[in-house]
Protein backbone atom coordinates (compact mmCIF):
# COMPACT_ATOMS: atom_id res chain seq x y z
CA UNK A 1 0.00 0.00 0.00
CA UNK A 2 1.29 3.40 -1.24
CA UNK A 3 -0.30 6.44 -0.22
CA UNK A 4 -0.96 9.37 -2.31
CA UNK A 5 1.76 11.71 -0.13
CA UNK A 6 4.41 8.58 0.02
CA UNK A 7 4.00 9.57 -3.85
CA UNK A 8 4.34 12.62 -4.24
CA UNK A 9 7.42 12.52 -1.69
CA UNK A 10 9.00 10.05 -4.15
CA UNK A 11 7.75 12.48 -7.43
CA UNK A 12 9.35 15.43 -5.59
CA UNK A 13 12.80 13.97 -4.79
CA UNK A 14 12.95 12.38 -8.29
CA UNK A 15 12.75 8.85 -7.57
CA UNK A 16 9.51 7.85 -8.26
CA UNK A 17 8.88 5.04 -11.37
CA UNK A 18 6.32 6.79 -13.58
CA UNK A 19 5.24 4.48 -16.88
CA UNK A 20 2.51 4.97 -19.60
CA UNK A 21 -0.61 2.83 -19.60
CA UNK A 22 0.87 1.03 -22.61
CA UNK A 23 4.42 0.78 -20.82
CA UNK A 24 3.19 -1.07 -17.77
CA UNK A 25 0.88 -3.09 -20.33
CA UNK A 26 4.44 -4.53 -21.87
CA UNK A 27 5.95 -5.11 -18.03
CA UNK A 28 2.95 -6.79 -17.05
CA UNK A 29 3.68 -9.82 -19.06
CA UNK A 30 7.07 -10.26 -17.65
CA UNK A 31 5.82 -9.33 -13.80
CA UNK A 32 3.08 -10.18 -11.45
CA UNK A 33 0.75 -6.92 -10.02
CA UNK A 34 2.52 -7.49 -6.71
CA UNK A 35 5.69 -6.62 -8.33
CA UNK A 36 4.42 -3.54 -10.72
CA UNK A 37 2.77 -2.71 -7.59
CA UNK A 38 6.22 -2.41 -5.63
CA UNK A 39 8.32 -1.33 -8.74
CA UNK A 40 5.88 1.49 -10.38
CA UNK A 41 4.52 4.28 -8.82
CA UNK A 42 2.20 6.63 -11.54
CA UNK A 43 0.59 5.42 -14.81
CA UNK A 44 -0.14 7.94 -17.11
CA UNK A 45 -3.01 7.54 -19.11
CA UNK A 46 -4.21 9.59 -22.48
CA UNK A 47 -6.51 10.94 -25.02
CA UNK A 48 -7.07 12.63 -28.11
CA UNK A 49 -10.41 12.82 -28.86
CA UNK A 50 -12.89 14.76 -30.47
CA UNK A 51 -14.74 16.13 -27.53
CA UNK A 52 -18.30 17.54 -28.58
CA UNK A 53 -19.21 17.97 -25.17
CA UNK A 54 -16.58 21.25 -24.52
CA UNK A 55 -16.48 24.89 -24.23
CA UNK A 56 -14.73 27.74 -22.49
CA UNK A 57 -16.23 30.20 -19.83
CA UNK A 58 -15.16 33.62 -20.82
CA UNK A 59 -15.17 37.19 -19.02
CA UNK A 60 -14.60 40.06 -21.47
CA UNK A 61 -14.55 43.09 -19.41
CA UNK A 62 -17.37 45.89 -19.36
CA UNK A 63 -17.22 48.15 -22.22
CA UNK A 64 -18.20 52.13 -21.60
CA UNK A 65 -20.58 53.00 -21.49
CA UNK A 66 -21.58 49.21 -21.00
CA UNK A 67 -24.26 46.76 -22.78
CA UNK A 68 -26.11 43.90 -20.87
CA UNK A 69 -26.39 41.34 -23.56
CA UNK A 70 -29.30 39.32 -24.76
CA UNK A 71 -27.16 37.82 -27.81
CA UNK A 72 -24.25 37.27 -28.28
CA UNK A 73 -21.63 36.33 -30.63
CA UNK A 74 -17.87 35.35 -31.04
CA UNK A 75 -16.91 35.23 -34.98
CA UNK A 76 -20.86 35.18 -35.74
CA UNK A 77 -20.99 31.93 -33.58
CA UNK A 78 -23.68 32.20 -31.04
CA UNK A 79 -22.37 32.21 -27.09
CA UNK A 80 -24.40 32.27 -24.20
CA UNK A 81 -26.39 35.34 -22.73
CA UNK A 82 -27.55 34.07 -19.92
CA UNK A 83 -24.71 34.82 -17.40
CA UNK A 84 -23.99 38.33 -15.76
CA UNK A 85 -22.99 41.46 -18.57
CA UNK A 86 -19.56 40.33 -18.42
CA UNK A 87 -19.53 36.31 -18.56
CA UNK A 88 -20.30 34.00 -21.43
CA UNK A 89 -19.95 30.46 -22.20
CA UNK A 90 -19.52 29.53 -25.85
CA UNK A 91 -20.00 25.71 -27.00
CA UNK A 92 -17.18 24.11 -29.08
CA UNK A 93 -20.48 22.46 -31.10
CA UNK A 94 -21.66 25.47 -31.98
CA UNK A 95 -22.14 26.07 -35.40
CA UNK A 96 -21.69 29.14 -36.84
CA UNK A 97 -25.17 30.26 -39.01
CA UNK A 98 -24.01 30.71 -42.24
CA UNK A 99 -20.07 28.94 -42.74
CA UNK A 100 -20.48 25.52 -43.02
CA UNK A 101 -17.38 23.84 -41.03
CA UNK A 102 -17.23 26.70 -38.83
CA UNK A 103 -17.80 27.06 -35.33
CA UNK A 104 -17.36 27.42 -31.48
CA UNK A 105 -14.40 24.38 -31.50
CA UNK A 106 -12.51 27.08 -34.31
CA UNK A 107 -13.18 29.98 -32.19
CA UNK A 108 -11.26 27.99 -28.92
CA UNK A 109 -8.61 27.37 -31.47
CA UNK A 110 -8.60 31.20 -32.58
CA UNK A 111 -8.32 32.77 -28.97
CA UNK A 112 -5.59 29.70 -28.05
CA UNK A 113 -3.38 30.53 -31.44
CA UNK A 114 -3.45 34.01 -29.97
CA UNK A 115 -5.81 35.68 -32.44
CA UNK A 116 -8.27 38.55 -32.35
CA UNK A 117 -11.87 37.16 -32.13
CA UNK A 118 -15.14 39.58 -32.95
CA UNK A 119 -17.38 40.11 -30.17
CA UNK A 120 -20.67 41.22 -31.09
CA UNK A 121 -23.64 41.71 -28.22
CA UNK A 122 -26.82 43.37 -28.58
CA UNK A 123 -29.25 44.27 -25.51
CA UNK A 124 -31.94 46.11 -24.34
CA UNK A 125 -30.70 49.91 -22.74
CA UNK A 126 -31.04 49.83 -18.90
CA UNK A 127 -30.77 52.55 -16.45
CA UNK A 128 -27.46 50.98 -15.91
CA UNK A 129 -26.77 49.42 -18.96
CA UNK A 130 -26.87 52.52 -21.59
CA UNK A 131 -25.54 50.62 -24.70
CA UNK A 132 -27.82 48.47 -26.61
CA UNK A 133 -24.93 47.30 -29.09
CA UNK A 134 -21.29 46.68 -29.47
CA UNK A 135 -18.97 45.26 -32.18
CA UNK A 136 -15.40 45.01 -30.97
CA UNK A 137 -12.16 42.34 -30.66
CA UNK A 138 -11.12 40.53 -28.03
CA UNK A 139 -8.29 38.39 -27.62
CA UNK A 140 -6.71 35.81 -25.29
CA UNK A 141 -4.93 38.42 -23.45
CA UNK A 142 -7.28 40.94 -23.58
CA UNK A 143 -9.65 38.90 -21.57
CA UNK A 144 -10.09 38.56 -17.59
CA UNK A 145 -10.36 35.21 -17.48
CA UNK A 146 -10.86 31.68 -19.96
CA UNK A 147 -11.18 28.90 -19.68
CA UNK A 148 -11.51 25.20 -21.00
CA UNK A 149 -14.90 23.13 -19.55
CA UNK A 150 -15.75 20.09 -20.70
CA UNK A 151 -19.30 18.37 -18.76
CA UNK A 152 -18.04 15.08 -20.37
CA UNK A 153 -14.69 13.72 -21.48
CA UNK A 154 -12.76 10.77 -21.61
CA UNK A 155 -15.60 8.48 -21.51
CA UNK A 156 -14.76 4.84 -21.31
CA UNK A 157 -17.35 3.95 -23.78
CA UNK A 158 -15.72 1.87 -26.54
CA UNK A 159 -17.92 1.91 -29.67
CA UNK A 160 -17.32 0.99 -33.00
CA UNK A 161 -19.55 2.46 -35.45
CA UNK A 162 -20.68 0.49 -38.98
CA UNK A 163 -23.33 0.92 -41.71
CA UNK A 164 -25.00 -2.45 -43.51
CA UNK A 165 -27.25 0.11 -45.30
CA UNK A 166 -26.74 0.65 -49.08
CA UNK A 167 -25.42 4.25 -48.98
CA UNK A 168 -22.81 6.09 -47.36
CA UNK A 169 -23.43 7.45 -44.27
CA UNK A 170 -21.99 10.73 -42.20
CA UNK A 171 -21.94 10.58 -38.50
CA UNK A 172 -20.09 11.22 -35.63
CA UNK A 173 -17.87 8.45 -36.20
CA UNK A 174 -17.01 10.31 -39.83
CA UNK A 175 -18.49 8.26 -43.30
CA UNK A 176 -19.64 5.52 -42.97
CA UNK A 177 -19.43 3.22 -45.93
CA UNK A 178 -22.68 1.11 -46.81
CA UNK A 179 -22.56 -3.03 -46.40
CA UNK A 180 -20.36 -2.76 -43.50
CA UNK A 181 -17.06 -1.90 -45.54
CA UNK A 182 -15.44 -0.05 -42.55
CA UNK A 183 -15.51 0.26 -39.26
CA UNK A 184 -14.68 3.47 -37.22
CA UNK A 185 -13.74 3.93 -33.33
CA UNK A 186 -12.63 6.01 -30.98
CA UNK A 187 -11.20 6.14 -27.79
CA UNK A 188 -6.78 4.95 -27.12
CA UNK A 189 -7.44 1.04 -26.15
CA UNK A 190 -5.23 0.36 -23.16
CA UNK A 191 -3.97 4.04 -23.28
CA UNK A 192 -7.55 5.82 -22.08
CA UNK A 193 -7.87 7.19 -19.13
CA UNK A 194 -10.69 5.20 -17.76
CA UNK A 195 -10.10 2.00 -19.04
CA UNK A 196 -7.41 2.04 -16.53
CA UNK A 197 -9.28 3.28 -13.34
CA UNK A 198 -13.07 2.33 -14.19
CA UNK A 199 -14.21 2.62 -10.44
CA UNK A 200 -12.34 6.20 -10.58
CA UNK A 201 -10.40 4.76 -7.21
CA UNK A 202 -7.67 7.53 -7.66
CA UNK A 203 -9.81 10.09 -9.66
CA UNK A 204 -12.22 12.45 -8.71
CA UNK A 205 -13.18 15.90 -8.59
CA UNK A 206 -9.56 17.87 -7.55
CA UNK A 207 -7.10 15.45 -9.58
CA UNK A 208 -4.73 17.35 -11.16
CA UNK A 209 -4.38 16.60 -15.15
CA UNK A 210 -3.06 17.16 -18.28
CA UNK A 211 -5.81 19.43 -20.61
CA UNK A 212 -5.42 20.83 -23.69
CA UNK A 213 -1.76 21.34 -23.58
CA UNK A 214 -1.76 22.55 -19.92
CA UNK A 215 -2.47 21.91 -16.47
CA UNK A 216 -6.07 21.04 -15.86
CA UNK A 217 -8.21 19.66 -13.16
CA UNK A 218 -10.92 17.15 -12.40
CA UNK A 219 -14.31 19.07 -11.93
CA UNK A 220 -16.95 16.56 -10.96
CA UNK A 221 -17.99 13.61 -12.20
CA UNK A 222 -18.29 13.98 -16.13
CA UNK A 223 -21.94 13.52 -17.43
CA UNK A 224 -23.85 10.13 -18.75
CA UNK A 225 -21.83 8.99 -15.97
CA UNK A 226 -23.57 5.57 -14.93
CA UNK A 227 -22.84 2.24 -14.93
CA UNK A 228 -23.04 0.10 -18.58
CA UNK A 229 -22.17 -2.94 -16.93
CA UNK A 230 -19.05 -5.21 -17.92
CA UNK A 231 -15.75 -3.90 -16.90
CA UNK A 232 -16.43 -0.23 -15.67
CA UNK A 233 -17.98 1.54 -18.85
CA UNK A 234 -20.07 4.32 -19.20
CA UNK A 235 -17.94 6.49 -16.87
CA UNK A 236 -16.59 10.16 -17.83
CA UNK A 237 -14.53 12.82 -16.13
CA UNK A 238 -15.79 16.87 -16.56
CA UNK A 239 -12.86 19.03 -16.65
CA UNK A 240 -11.49 22.33 -16.07
CA UNK A 241 -8.74 24.32 -17.23
CA UNK A 242 -7.04 27.74 -17.74
CA UNK A 243 -7.14 28.68 -21.77
CA UNK A 244 -4.17 30.32 -21.08
CA UNK A 245 -0.86 28.31 -21.70
CA UNK A 246 -3.08 25.65 -24.19
CA UNK A 247 -1.86 25.01 -26.93
CA UNK A 248 -3.37 24.13 -30.27
CA UNK A 249 -0.96 20.79 -30.94
CA UNK A 250 -3.42 19.42 -28.12
CA UNK A 251 -6.79 21.68 -28.88
CA UNK A 252 -8.27 21.67 -32.61
CA UNK A 253 -11.00 22.59 -33.82
CA UNK A 254 -12.93 20.11 -36.43
CA UNK A 255 -15.97 19.70 -38.80
CA UNK A 256 -17.31 15.97 -39.51
CA UNK A 257 -18.94 16.43 -42.76
CA UNK A 258 -22.83 16.83 -42.38
CA UNK A 259 -22.92 16.23 -38.91
CA UNK A 260 -21.24 19.19 -36.87
CA UNK A 261 -18.38 20.94 -34.95
CA UNK A 262 -16.41 19.66 -32.45
CA UNK A 263 -13.33 19.80 -30.70
CA UNK A 264 -10.43 17.48 -30.21
CA UNK A 265 -8.91 17.96 -27.08
CA UNK A 266 -5.94 16.26 -25.47
CA UNK A 267 -6.08 14.57 -22.13
CA UNK A 268 -3.66 12.83 -19.81
CA UNK A 269 -4.69 11.59 -16.55
CA UNK A 270 -2.16 10.10 -13.94
CA UNK A 271 -3.40 6.91 -12.18
CA UNK A 272 -1.54 6.27 -9.15
CA UNK A 273 -0.25 2.90 -8.32
CA UNK A 274 -1.47 2.73 -4.66
CA UNK A 275 -1.76 -0.99 -4.45
CA UNK A 276 -1.98 -4.08 -6.17
CA UNK A 277 -5.72 -4.14 -7.13
CA UNK A 278 -4.59 -0.30 -8.61
CA UNK A 279 -1.55 -2.48 -10.45
CA UNK A 280 -3.65 -5.38 -11.77
CA UNK A 281 -6.21 -2.34 -13.37
CA UNK A 282 -3.67 -0.31 -14.80
CA UNK A 283 -1.86 -3.63 -16.45
CA UNK A 284 -5.04 -3.76 -18.49
CA UNK A 285 -4.14 -4.89 -22.60
CA UNK A 286 -6.08 -4.24 -25.43
CA UNK A 287 -7.22 -7.46 -25.98
CA UNK A 288 -9.06 -7.20 -23.04
CA UNK A 289 -10.66 -3.41 -23.66
CA UNK A 290 -14.21 -4.03 -25.22
CA UNK A 291 -16.02 -2.49 -27.72
CA UNK A 292 -19.55 -2.82 -28.40
CA UNK A 293 -20.33 -2.54 -32.33
CA UNK A 294 -23.48 -0.57 -33.47
CA UNK A 295 -25.01 -0.36 -36.87
CA UNK A 296 -25.79 3.42 -37.17
CA UNK A 297 -26.98 2.16 -40.80
CA UNK A 298 -29.92 0.59 -38.56
CA UNK A 299 -30.97 2.82 -36.30
CA UNK A 300 -28.03 1.77 -33.72
CA UNK A 301 -28.50 -2.42 -33.08
CA UNK A 302 -25.98 -3.65 -31.32
CA UNK A 303 -24.38 -6.09 -33.56
CA UNK A 304 -21.94 -7.87 -30.74
CA UNK A 305 -18.74 -7.03 -29.54
CA UNK A 306 -15.30 -6.24 -30.23
CA UNK A 307 -11.62 -5.58 -28.36
CA UNK A 308 -9.22 -2.78 -28.76
CA UNK A 309 -6.47 -5.66 -29.79
CA UNK A 310 -8.65 -6.51 -33.06
CA UNK A 311 -9.73 -3.03 -33.80
CA UNK A 312 -6.14 -1.69 -33.92
CA UNK A 313 -4.82 -5.14 -35.93
CA UNK A 314 -6.99 -2.94 -39.06
CA UNK A 315 -9.59 -5.66 -39.29
CA UNK A 316 -12.60 -7.08 -37.30
CA UNK A 317 -14.62 -9.97 -38.06
CA UNK A 318 -18.81 -8.89 -37.64
CA UNK A 319 -21.31 -11.67 -38.48
CA UNK A 320 -18.06 -13.72 -39.93
CA UNK A 321 -18.18 -11.07 -42.29
CA UNK A 322 -14.30 -9.32 -41.90
CA UNK A 323 -14.54 -5.78 -41.86
CA UNK A 324 -11.72 -3.31 -41.88
CA UNK A 325 -11.26 -0.78 -39.01
CA UNK A 326 -9.91 2.20 -38.41
CA UNK A 327 -9.97 5.08 -35.52
CA UNK A 328 -11.51 8.28 -35.72
CA UNK A 329 -9.35 9.72 -32.48
CA UNK A 330 -5.24 10.42 -32.86
CA UNK A 331 -3.28 7.36 -30.86
CA UNK A 332 0.10 8.91 -31.65
CA UNK A 333 -1.49 12.38 -29.98
CA UNK A 334 -2.87 10.56 -27.03
CA UNK A 335 0.74 9.32 -27.14
CA UNK A 336 2.65 12.37 -26.85
CA UNK A 337 0.16 13.43 -24.01
CA UNK A 338 1.09 10.47 -22.42
CA UNK A 339 4.64 10.74 -22.99
CA UNK A 340 4.16 14.79 -22.11
CA UNK A 341 2.48 14.24 -18.43
CA UNK A 342 5.47 11.33 -17.76
CA UNK A 343 7.97 13.75 -18.57
CA UNK A 344 6.29 16.71 -16.08
CA UNK A 345 5.74 14.00 -13.48
CA UNK A 346 9.10 12.42 -13.59
CA UNK A 347 10.50 16.42 -13.77
CA UNK A 348 9.11 16.71 -10.71
CA UNK A 349 6.85 19.50 -11.86
CA UNK A 350 3.43 18.15 -11.34
CA UNK A 351 2.06 16.26 -8.16
CA UNK A 352 -0.53 13.98 -7.76
CA UNK A 353 -3.43 15.22 -5.94
CA UNK A 354 -6.02 12.73 -3.94
CA UNK A 355 -9.68 13.06 -5.13
CA UNK A 356 -11.72 15.57 -2.37
CA UNK A 357 -14.22 13.54 -2.42
CA UNK A 358 -14.96 9.94 -4.67
CA UNK A 359 -17.21 9.87 -8.08
CA UNK A 360 -20.73 8.72 -7.19
CA UNK A 361 -22.28 5.37 -7.31
CA UNK A 362 -23.22 4.63 -10.57
CA UNK A 363 -26.54 3.53 -11.53
CA UNK A 364 -28.29 3.20 -14.80
CA UNK A 365 -28.37 5.76 -17.54
CA UNK A 366 -31.65 7.11 -18.06
CA UNK A 367 -33.18 8.01 -21.35
CA UNK A 368 -35.28 11.19 -22.32
CA UNK A 369 -39.00 10.21 -21.87
CA UNK A 370 -41.13 11.90 -24.44
CA UNK A 371 -44.47 13.35 -22.14
CA UNK A 372 -47.25 14.57 -24.18
CA UNK A 373 -49.55 17.59 -22.25
CA UNK B 1 5.05 -1.78 -66.10
CA UNK B 2 1.61 -0.40 -65.39
CA UNK B 3 1.84 3.83 -64.54
CA UNK B 4 -1.33 5.53 -62.70
CA UNK B 5 -1.92 8.47 -64.60
CA UNK B 6 -4.25 11.97 -64.18
CA UNK B 7 -4.86 13.21 -67.84
CA UNK B 8 -5.92 16.72 -67.98
CA UNK B 9 -8.20 17.95 -70.69
CA UNK B 10 -8.53 21.59 -71.79
CA UNK B 11 -11.45 23.22 -73.05
CA UNK B 12 -10.52 22.55 -76.51
CA UNK B 13 -9.64 19.37 -76.53
CA UNK B 14 -9.04 17.77 -79.57
CA UNK B 15 -11.97 15.92 -81.28
CA UNK B 16 -9.73 12.91 -82.03
CA UNK B 17 -10.58 9.70 -80.03
CA UNK B 18 -7.21 10.01 -78.22
CA UNK B 19 -7.52 6.61 -75.88
CA UNK B 20 -8.90 4.91 -78.70
CA UNK B 21 -5.65 5.99 -80.53
CA UNK B 22 -3.83 5.39 -77.57
CA UNK B 23 -5.31 1.37 -77.39
CA UNK B 24 -4.96 0.77 -81.44
CA UNK B 25 -1.74 2.83 -81.99
CA UNK B 26 0.16 2.51 -79.59
CA UNK B 27 -0.90 -0.83 -78.11
CA UNK B 28 -1.31 0.19 -74.80
CA UNK B 29 -3.87 -1.28 -72.49
CA UNK B 30 -5.59 1.40 -70.21
CA UNK B 31 -7.85 1.02 -67.08
CA UNK B 32 -10.39 4.19 -66.70
CA UNK B 33 -10.62 4.42 -63.02
CA UNK B 34 -12.33 8.03 -63.35
CA UNK B 35 -13.17 10.39 -65.67
CA UNK B 36 -15.23 13.30 -65.45
CA UNK B 37 -15.12 15.28 -69.01
CA UNK B 38 -17.95 17.51 -70.18
CA UNK B 39 -18.35 19.57 -73.44
CA UNK B 40 -16.97 22.81 -73.27
CA UNK B 41 -15.37 22.66 -70.25
CA UNK B 42 -11.71 21.13 -68.64
CA UNK B 43 -11.53 17.39 -67.79
CA UNK B 44 -9.51 14.58 -65.78
CA UNK B 45 -9.18 11.27 -66.62
CA UNK B 46 -7.44 8.75 -64.09
CA UNK B 47 -6.47 5.83 -65.62
CA UNK B 48 -3.72 2.74 -65.11
CA UNK B 49 -1.52 2.77 -68.38
CA UNK B 50 0.24 -0.90 -69.24
CA UNK B 51 2.68 -1.06 -71.18
CA UNK B 52 6.44 -1.09 -71.66
CA UNK B 53 8.76 1.77 -70.41
CA UNK B 54 8.70 3.27 -74.28
CA UNK B 55 4.87 2.59 -75.09
CA UNK B 56 4.24 4.62 -72.08
CA UNK B 57 6.67 7.26 -73.27
CA UNK B 58 5.25 7.39 -76.81
CA UNK B 59 1.63 7.55 -75.01
CA UNK B 60 2.52 10.18 -73.39
CA UNK B 61 4.04 12.40 -76.18
CA UNK B 62 1.18 11.68 -78.36
CA UNK B 63 -0.87 13.10 -75.77
CA UNK B 64 0.94 16.00 -75.44
CA UNK B 65 1.38 16.79 -78.69
CA UNK B 66 -3.26 17.14 -78.61
CA UNK B 67 -2.78 19.50 -76.14
CA UNK B 68 -3.44 17.17 -73.02
CA UNK B 69 -1.58 17.23 -69.65
CA UNK B 70 -0.57 13.76 -68.40
CA UNK B 71 1.09 14.14 -64.40
CA UNK B 72 1.17 11.08 -62.14
CA UNK B 73 -1.60 10.37 -60.01
CA UNK B 74 0.70 11.39 -56.55
CA UNK B 75 1.29 15.28 -57.85
CA UNK B 76 -2.51 15.58 -57.92
CA UNK B 77 -3.65 14.33 -54.43
CA UNK B 78 -2.35 15.72 -51.28
CA UNK B 79 -2.99 16.31 -47.62
CA UNK B 80 -1.15 19.05 -45.17
CA UNK B 81 0.87 16.65 -43.21
CA UNK B 82 1.61 19.78 -40.56
CA UNK B 83 -1.68 20.04 -39.67
CA UNK B 84 -2.39 16.30 -39.51
CA UNK B 85 -3.23 14.76 -36.37
CA UNK B 86 -3.30 11.40 -37.18
CA UNK B 87 -7.09 11.26 -36.17
CA UNK B 88 -7.31 8.13 -38.99
CA UNK B 89 -10.93 9.54 -39.94
CA UNK B 90 -9.71 9.26 -43.33
CA UNK B 91 -8.07 6.30 -43.65
CA UNK B 92 -11.85 4.64 -42.64
CA UNK B 93 -13.44 6.54 -45.62
CA UNK B 94 -10.54 5.40 -48.00
CA UNK B 95 -12.34 2.17 -49.45
CA UNK B 96 -9.14 1.58 -52.46
CA UNK B 97 -6.87 1.64 -49.44
CA UNK B 98 -4.33 4.24 -50.31
CA UNK B 99 -4.84 6.27 -46.59
CA UNK B 100 -3.31 3.86 -44.10
CA UNK B 101 -2.55 3.84 -40.45
CA UNK B 102 -1.58 1.36 -37.88
CA UNK B 103 1.69 0.00 -35.65
CA UNK B 104 3.70 0.98 -35.02
CA UNK B 105 3.15 4.51 -34.95
CA UNK B 106 0.35 5.56 -36.22
CA UNK B 107 0.97 8.26 -38.40
CA UNK B 108 -1.14 8.33 -41.70
CA UNK B 109 0.63 6.97 -44.80
CA UNK B 110 -0.43 7.12 -48.33
CA UNK B 111 0.18 5.42 -50.99
CA UNK B 112 -1.10 6.85 -54.11
CA UNK B 113 -0.53 4.36 -56.39
CA UNK B 114 -3.69 3.03 -54.93
CA UNK B 115 -5.59 5.83 -55.02
CA UNK B 116 -8.39 6.48 -57.26
CA UNK B 117 -9.30 10.25 -56.76
CA UNK B 118 -12.73 9.38 -55.33
CA UNK B 119 -12.28 12.41 -52.83
CA UNK B 120 -13.98 10.79 -50.00
CA UNK B 121 -11.00 11.46 -48.00
CA UNK B 122 -11.93 15.67 -48.79
CA UNK B 123 -14.86 15.30 -47.12
CA UNK B 124 -13.73 12.57 -44.16
CA UNK B 125 -10.95 14.63 -42.91
CA UNK B 126 -12.56 16.79 -40.26
CA UNK B 127 -9.50 19.39 -40.75
CA UNK B 128 -10.19 19.64 -44.38
CA UNK B 129 -6.53 19.18 -45.18
CA UNK B 130 -6.68 17.36 -48.33
CA UNK B 131 -6.64 18.55 -51.55
CA UNK B 132 -7.20 16.70 -55.21
CA UNK B 133 -6.65 17.78 -58.03
CA UNK B 134 -9.27 16.67 -60.52
CA UNK B 135 -11.25 18.78 -62.13
CA UNK B 136 -13.70 21.32 -60.65
CA UNK B 137 -14.47 19.82 -56.80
Amino acid sequence: MKSFAEINDKIRSGKAVVLTAEEVTRMAKELSPAEIARRVDVVTTATFSATRSSGVFLNFGESDPPTRPERLELNGVRACAGLAVDDTFLGAAEGHPEKVGYGGAHVIEDLVAGKEVTLEAWGKATDDFPREHIRTRVSLESLNEAYLYNPRNASNDGEVAVNSSDQIIYTRAGVLLPRSRNAAYGGAGELSPLVNDPECRTIGPGTRVFLGGAVGYVAWNGTRFHDAGGTGEGRSLALVGDLRGMSTAFLRGVYHERFGVSLFVGVGVPVAVLDEDMARRVSIGNERVEAVIVDHGNGGKVLGTTNYAALQSGEIVINGQRVRSAPVASLAKAREVAATLKSWIAAGEFLLTEPTRPMPVAGALRRLEEKVD
Amino acid sequence: MIKKLVLSFPVDATDRPLIYDLIRVHDVSINILKAEIQPGKTGSLLAEFEADERGIDEAIAYLNDNGVTVSPVSSKVSYDRERCINCGSCVSACFSRALSIGAPEWILRFDPERCIACKLCLKACPLRLFKIEFAEV
